[in-house]
């Protein structure tokens, strides 16, 4: 599915967020001129076919007192490494879990999994459950903490005609 | 520094459940209430709350960058300490570098690159490696799995 001109207003009258009334979507329809239903069904098509990947919230980790985080990276066997995913990614504590190419030799780690925890001893903790679940998938494993952000600027859509 | 806020079980109830999806209906609130068991003003009202006192970043539809009409990409490189200060601002002075983290590893500089399409990730990290001299490895996602991060209620 490719989005025509009215997606494209959809989405960016909606990439900031939903209000937080009754009837936001017939909200947006105001906004945009449409009808409800019309932005219902932009959106539900969206959705099916992956451009929406989902519709919720982001909570703010460090808000919620998970101020230490750790990348944990992974030597994943191949055959396995997709079921294994979506079992880790499934972990409360695992916010973000993607496959990645390996770049041997530097880089043996093909699964990547961002585990939160209140302090490195409970991010270490966790992170043994995952160990536990990838069992003798697994060849290698590291844990990559961040020490400074030296960069940090919000992703934005470029104006462009639809 | 940033304190923890207290959260009730009515909040992290919310926060769990809002992070599963959200539904595409004219009164999407009101369903998900039901299902909570609370009714629609409280979920309405805990929901600002939370959002203003930034509890959550975001509520709303996440669109694939893709379908944006974007690319995105991790990336990492290997800079000594003594040069690690210059290299972070040649880096940073790319518009398309959208984060950058210090990692504790040999790979000690992690960024994520954001350009329009997938041929500009190619060419931003071949600028980025002909001015610092270094070896831009890119790391693009070829799976995402994605549940969520869970509060204990």
């Amino acid at each position: 599915m490719s989005i025509d001109a009215t997606d494209r207003r959809i989405i960016e009258a909606t990439q900031k967020g939903l209000p937080i009334v009754p009837n936001p979507y017939a909200e947006i329809a105001n906004s945009l001129g449409m009808s409800e239903l019309d932005v219902l069904a932009r959106m539900k098509a969206m959705q099916d076919s992956g451009i929406i990947r989902r519709i919720a919230i982001a909570p703010n980790h460090y808000a919620l007192g998970m101020t230490a985080n750790g990348m944990t990276v992974w030597d994943v066997e191949d055959r396995v490494a997709s079921k294994l995913g979506h079992q880790i990614g499934a972990l409360e504590f695992v916010s973000h879990c993607y496959l990645r190419p390996r770049a041997r030799p530097m880089w043996p780690y093909n699964l990547f999994a961002m585990v939160h925890g209140t302090n490195r001893d409970e991010v270490e903790e966790k992170r043994q459950q995952i160990v536990a679940l990838l069992g003798d998938h697994c060849q290698g494993a590291e844990t990559l903490y961040s020490s400074r952000i030296l960069k940090k600027t919000g992703l934005r859509l470029r104006d462009k005609k639809g | 520094m940033i304190v923890a806020v207290e959260l009730d079980q009515t909040d992290r109830a919310i926060l769990n459940r809002l992070q599963d999806g959200f539904p595409l209906s004219p009164a999407p609130f009101a369903e998900v209430a039901d299902e909570l068991g609370i009714v629609e003003t409280t979920l309405l009202s805990r929901l600002s709350a939370l959002k203003e006192s930034r509890i959550i970043t975001r509520f709303g539809p996440f669109y694939d960058a893709a379908a944006l009409g974007g690319a995105f990409c991790l990336c990492a490189m290997e800079v000594a300490p003594e040069e690690f200060y210059a290299i972070a601002e040649q880096v940073n002075a790319h518009p398309e570098v959208a984060h950058n983290y210090e990692r504790q590893h040999r790979l000690n500089m992690w960024f994520v690159l954001a350009t329009e399409t997938g041929a500009e990730i190619e060419t931003v990290a071949q600028e980025l490696e002909q001015e610092t001299g270094h070896k831009v490895y890119l790391f693009p996602k070829e799976e995402e799995f994605f549940i969520g991060f869970r509060v204990a209620v």
